[in-house]
């Protein structure tokens, strides 16, 4: 596979253009991490010097958690609008009929969905820390949400849950004939990996770097599947016209 | 209107087929296309023209037969040079309708891979008259100037052959003689085009030749010539009243080959050449005591000879 990177360029330029006078999304980029905020601003002014250590753990598991979501969810939004949007505007079939590889147009699709998810979520969990450490009444609870485990767990998995997200979220665009429902299929078909972390954050498992890690190797290698499925899947002809071409039946698709 | 020009075919079409599963889309097509030739592709709805032009410009792979467009085998591997070299317009022009004017052909110069685009999106929108709207959102233009931002999206990448697939549809009178207008251009200028059009004038105005699709090919050719095929050259005799005798008159005539009347005043006559039949059929019209009001040849037009293929094709019937 040969990418052009002035394609591709192309393409994420226009995503972001798009996405930023895109009212619904922007709004969803903005409402569901202040949303996700609430909570662990609350516990943090709420949890007085006393409470036991365990209350103290849960609440930065259940933070790491909600924080977590959001790197799966708003990508989930932008991913799953991304061709099924396309397609409703009638913008798809121009595209297509250019020189633009499938690999250049979906990449550019991701690169567009990934870094603003990933940066919301950095951002939204150095908030929670800096909060922690400014007015939180215990010094266990800033503490509890600077452990080398979770640290190494937000940066790595926030990463890979986007692109998880984001590449579960293009293939049931593409599958899909209408937007709600691709953003709702897109959103509920990522969230399965969020319940490894969901083991970890809560201490169901206990946390480790280690488990951190090897967890997100796994998702990594998910990461890589899931895009070569979509690769496959993302077939000019049936975009177009809802039925495979015969060439990706029997050997495969143009590039 | 500037001759085709002489070298390899733009585009050649060989026996091409596209069936979704039970129903063919089109079947059994082939034709050549030279380059700077403009192509009309004409058919009813559903007769597979959109198709076509799908395949060939390597959206839809076909089922069976081959092509070579741009002077390149029409095979999976070749998608991207082909599409390097042509440019498709579809019926719905799909613009970015949040973007500028500008915004748009910047995206798609950037996709060609042209470097320095801006002196080519300015031509471009000088080609469709649309300078000073650049800026403009696409969302905020009418029906009429979107078609015209699609064109100059088409014009960008310079390309060998332009398919445009119904670029007059739903235009008033005056934007699709602008469209009209740029297409002849575009002739002048030596680029192949590939027009699908329900506008049967529009095709017999702008085409060099045309194709008639009706899932299978029924003709291609010269309007002149499509003409010639179908129907025998007549002539028109309109005279101020019935003539007593019109078989006395027309039959011994020279040239004349039968002849029938379409009303009491109004006759058409059958003739090899209507030049020469004319002045014959005028002395022997004038030595019957007739009052001639006109006598002229007959002009099929393409719709006319459109309907006599579409209405002979037991498909089309059916449809």
């Amino acid at each position: 596979m040969r990418l052009d990177t002035g394609r591709l360029g192309a393409v994420i330029r226009k995503e972001f253009r798009v996405l930023l006078r895109n009212r619904f999304i922007i709004g969803t980029m903005i409402v569901l991490p202040v949303v996700f905020l609430i909570t662990p601003m609350l516990e943090i002014f709420r949890l007085s010097p006393d409470v036991p250590a365990s209350v103290v753990q849960r609440f930065a598991g259940s933070t790491f958690l909600l924080l977590l979501v959001v790197p799966v969810v708003v990508p989930a939004a932008i991913s799953a609008y991304s061709v099924v949007g396309e397609r409703e505007q009638g913008t798809l079939e121009p595209l297509l009929t250019t020189p633009l590889r499938r690999e250049e147009l979906l990449l550019g699709k991701a690169v567009a969905a990934f870094v603003p998810s990933v940066a919301i979520s950095y951002l939204l969990f150095a908030l929670v820390i800096v909060c922690a450490q400014l007015f939180a009444s215990d010094p266990a609870v800033a503490s509890a949400l600077v452990q080398s485990s979770q640290l190494v767990g937000e940066f790595l998995f926030a990463p890979l849950l986007a692109g998880w997200s984001i590449w579960v979220g293009i293939a049931v665009s593409s599958r899909s004939s209408d937007v709600r429902v691709a953003q709702q299929l897109g959103t509920l078909a990522s969230l399965p990996p969020l319940l490894v972390v969901a083991l970890i954050d809560l201490q169901v498992l206990t946390p480790s770097v280690a488990l951190a890690v090897a967890f997100a190797l796994v998702l990594l290698v998910a990461d890589v599947v899931m895009y070569r499925v979509v690769s496959a899947m993302f077939d000019r002809e049936r975009l177009l016209t809802g039925s495979r071409s015969p060439a990706i039946r029997s050997v495969r698709t143009p590039g | 209107m500037a001759s085709p020009a002489a070298g390899p075919p733009a585009l050649v079409v060989d026996h091409l087929t596209k069936r979704f599963g039970e129903r063919t889309a089109f079947e059994d097509v082939s034709f050549t296309i030279a380059p700077g030739e403009v192509f009309g592709f004409l058919g009813p709805n559903g007769a597979g023209k959109t198709t076509t032009v799908r395949t060939l410009g390597t959206l839809i792979a076909p089922t069976s037969g081959t092509a070579v467009v741009a002077g390149i085998p029409l095979t999976p591997d070749n998608g991207t040079e082909i599409r390097q070299r042509i440019s498709v317009m579809p019926e719905n022009p799909g613009l970015y309708l949040r973007l500028t004017v500008i915004e748009n052909l910047n995206l798609f110069a950037g996709l060609y891979g042209l470097h320095d685009p801006r002196p080519r999106i300015d031509r471009a929108l000088e080609a469709v008259n649309l300078g000073p709207r650049g800026r403009d959102l696409c969302g905020s233009l009418s029906k009429g100037l979107r078609q015209r931002v699609g064109l100059a999206r088409a014009l960008l990448s310079d390309p060998e052959i332009m398919f445009l697939d119904e670029p007059t549809s739903g235009l008033d009178p005056v934007a699709a003689r602008e469209v009209h207008e740029l297409i002849s251009d575009l002739r002048q200028r030596g680029v192949t085009v590939f027009l699908t059009t329900h506008r049967l004038e529009e095709a017999e105005r702008l085409c060099d030749r045309v194709a008639i699709l009706n899932t299978r090919l029924r003709s291609v050719g010269r309007t002149e010539e499509l003409r010639e095929s179908l129907f025998s050259r007549s002539l028109t005799v309109e005279t101020a009243a019935p003539l007593e005798a019109p078989e006395g008159v027309f039959s011994p005539t020279s040239g004349v080959e039968g002849w029938q009347s379409r009303d009491a005043t109004h006759y058409v006559l059958n003739v090899g050449d209507p030049r020469a039949a004319a002045p014959a059929v005028t002395r022997a019209l004038v030595a019957a005591g007739a009052d001639v009001i006109s006598i002229a040849e007959a002009r099929h037009s393409l719709e006319d000879v459109y309907l006599e293929l579409i209405d002979e094709d037991p498909e089309a019937a059916a449809r």
